[in-house]
């Protein structure tokens, strides 16, 4: 089974507050720690799990500027065989169909059964690049899947619904999968497989390398327009509740219920 | 000149600051409290393989040099020294079967840690600290076995400890050359774990004392020869010093991040107290006194990898300043914190308790300066 698991590198917002940049379009990188997208971690380990019980091999994509490498590496140290980072700044990697495009056109090629991505990335929210890169590539798509069972010719799927529902679908091979967190649990990689992962193949190509045409996926070419980023102003509504402790909870029990909160 | 990390040492220091985030970080606090080791993390750290950062990869150690050492130490330590003591400890134990062992030795030593066991250093007593000539456990020889019997004192993991290495005297008229290491294996009649220290910091770790009565072992345990035991024993001091840096290095840049960002949250007199100056100044010079630290601390490692000739007296210089720094830094943490950094529901006062073993162990800072005079004022 042929395999790939696409990554993102995202702020790690729990290291260092986000700050919006001199433009209002981006937000500033300066001391920023960047990390892989948490849900695509989980995305990683499902790709290997499903490797360790299906015979194959697993690659990883990254669209990313070098500092990816890290977490690519590690990746690799997991268990999956062979990298390829997309470096292109022309690329608008804030529009999700046209990231998609361009991911899509790296793996367009290696005819994949199976692609794992996570459901979200935590920085842009668009849940979007999964369904967007089964459309490009045709393959067919199960997003918030929670758990993943490989049958033959198909792939059972356990997806996350509302109000803690659980839908099962079988969905036809290749597929595009994307994965909720939680779906399983990431391992650490021993030091003695970062070491091998070293030496495995972590290819960089650029949108010529890859045949795309960049008015198609530069900002030029996108139909949707970032106006601006803000932060919403910060209005206090905060009620302090006063009592003893008893008394106190009783008072939050109550307007959590009338609330509709339990 | 090259400052920059290798990119295999940069992933390694990502892969191990993810540990400490997520299994190091959240029980750090609470294994403070009730002063127990968290066993099931170790376990899930030693399957990473960086429990023995040091030993050789044919032994299933990590098979680092001593710069990625460091930097898994440092990552370690942001989480929680007393963790990072254990195994700081663990590789003071391997030092010596490293330097001096067979490759049977080492088979033996280090087989059951690559199963997540885990060893010990039996040097101080409780006459024989910074004096680690004045041992009084003796080993004695009797036929293919010795027999070795005495009281050690403040040995961390003594409790969890499959392997011993321990410092004993020979021979009672050569001092220091009359002393030999010895690898004891953890189930030997005779070994008696007694009391746990109740320590003011690192309280994770286990720092006991361990009695050995007549305990036996065959002669082929002994490492290298007789009257080698004092200079392999200050040959995993060496090493240990630069650990111990690295070891502060983590607690004062864990203290300082803490510091950065309650001073961005906690507003007094309608803003925040970062923009005073006066703490600007406190932050900054935290900052710089930390990244001093680091460098000579990671300069001591680098020494330590090239076997260069000054490495010994450059060790107990990091080893010095990085723990003194951890100690200032941490007491201006706590400050920063107020009241808040006084009480325990706040990381800050758990690093400064951390911080001030650093400044005892592996040696005191006295003995540190000792040793960097004596490297300055040769033949006095």
């Amino acid at each position: 089974m042929k395999i790939l698991v696409c990554t993102k590198l995202v702020p790690d917002t729990s290291e260092s507050d986000v700050s919006i940049d001199k433009t209002g379009k981006d937000i500033a990188t300066n001391g920023l720690k960047f990390d892989i997208n948490e849900a695509d971690n989980y995305a990683v380990e499902e790709a290997i799990l499903t490797r360790e019980a299906k015979e194959g091999e697993v690659d990883v994509l990254c669209m990313a500027p070098q500092s990816a490498d890290v977490v690519i590496r590690m990746a690799l140290a997991k268990g999956c065989e062979r990298a390829l980072r997309i470096e292109d700044p022309r690329v608008n990697v804030r529009n999700p169909l046209q990231a998609a495009k361009v991911l899509a056109a790296a793996a367009k090629d290696q005819a994949y059964d199976l692609i794992f991505t996570g459901c979200m990335s935590s920085d842009d929210k668009n849940m979007s690049v999964g369904a967007a890169l089964a459309e490009e590539l045709g393959m067919n798509h199960a997003a918030m899947v929670k758990h993943v069972e490989i049958g033959d010719g198909k792939v059972t799927v356990q997806r996350e619904l509302e109000g803690g529902l659980l839908e099962v679908s079988e969905v036809a091979l290749p597929a595009v999968l994307s994965v909720q967190t939680g779906i399983n649990t990431p391992r650490y990689a021993p030091v003695r497989e970062l070491r091998k992962a070293m030496k495995k193949e972590l290819k960089v190509v650029n949108l010529d390398d890859i045949g795309v045409d960049e008015n198609q996926v530069n900002e030029a070419g996108s139909k949707v327009e970032l106006l601006k980023l803000y932060y919403p102003e910060v209005i206090s509504n905060a009620e302090m509740i006063e009592g003893t402790p008893e008394e106190k909870a009783e008072q939050i029990a109550f307007k959590l219920v009338k609330g509709g909160l339990l | 000149m090259d400052f920059s990390f290798t990119s295999e040492q940069l992933a390694l220091q990502k892969m191990v600051a993810d540990f400490t985030k997520k299994e190091i970080a959240p029980i750090a606090q609470e294994c403070d409290k009730s002063g127990e080791f968290p066993m099931e993390i170790y376990k899930k750290y030693a399957e990473m393989g960086l429990h023995c950062p040091l030993v050789p990869e044919e032994y299933d150690g990590a098979g680092l040099d001593m710069v990625s050492t460091v930097i898994v130490t440092e990552e370690i330590s942001k989480g929680c020294a007393g963790f990072a003591s254990a195994i700081a400890a663990l590789e003071l134990a391997c030092s010596p079967v490293i330097a001096a062992g067979t490759p049977q030795q080492k088979e033996d030593y280090f087989a059951p840690l690559a199963a997540g066991g885990m060893a010990s250093f039996c040097l101080t007593e409780p006459n024989a600290g910074s004096d680690a000539g004045s041992v009084q456990t003796r080993a004695v020889r009797e036929g293919d076995e010795y027999i070795i019997s005495g009281n050690k004192r403040f040995i961390t993991n003594a409790r969890f400890a499959d392997r011993y290495t321990v410092i004993a005297k020979v021979n009672e008229e050569k001092g220091t050359r009359g002393l030999a290491a010895f690898i004891v294996e953890g189930d030997r009649p005779g070994i008696t774990v007694g009391k746990a220290e109740d320590k003011l910091g690192i309280r994770c770790s286990d720092t006991s004392e361990i009695s050995f009565d007549n305990v036996r072992i065959p002669v082929s345990n002994l490492l290298g020869a007789e009257g080698d035991g004092f200079k392999l024993a200050m040959g995993a001091l060496d090493a240990g010093r630069v650990l111990c840096a690295a070891m502060s290095l983590g607690v004062a840049q864990c203290a300082l991040d803490h510091a950065v960002e309650y001073s961005q949250q906690r507003v007094q007199f309608g803003k925040p107290i970062c923009a005073n100056q006066s703490m600007q100044f406190t932050l900054a010079d935290m900052a710089t006194e930390i990244e001093a630290a680091r460098q000579l601390t990671y300069y001591s490692a680098y020494l330590m990898d090239q076997h260069a000739p000054n490495a010994v007296k450059v060790a107990s210089m990091a080893k010095t300043f990085a723990s003194d720094v951890a100690m200032k830094v941490t007491v201006d943490a706590v400050q920063v914190y107020g009241g808040c950094g006084y009480v325990r529901d706040y990381p800050m006062e758990k690093l400064m308790r951390d911080a001030k073993i650093m400044q005892i162990i592996e040696g005191t800072n006295q003995v540190q300066r000792i040793v960097i005079a004596k490297n300055l004022l040769a033949g006095v």
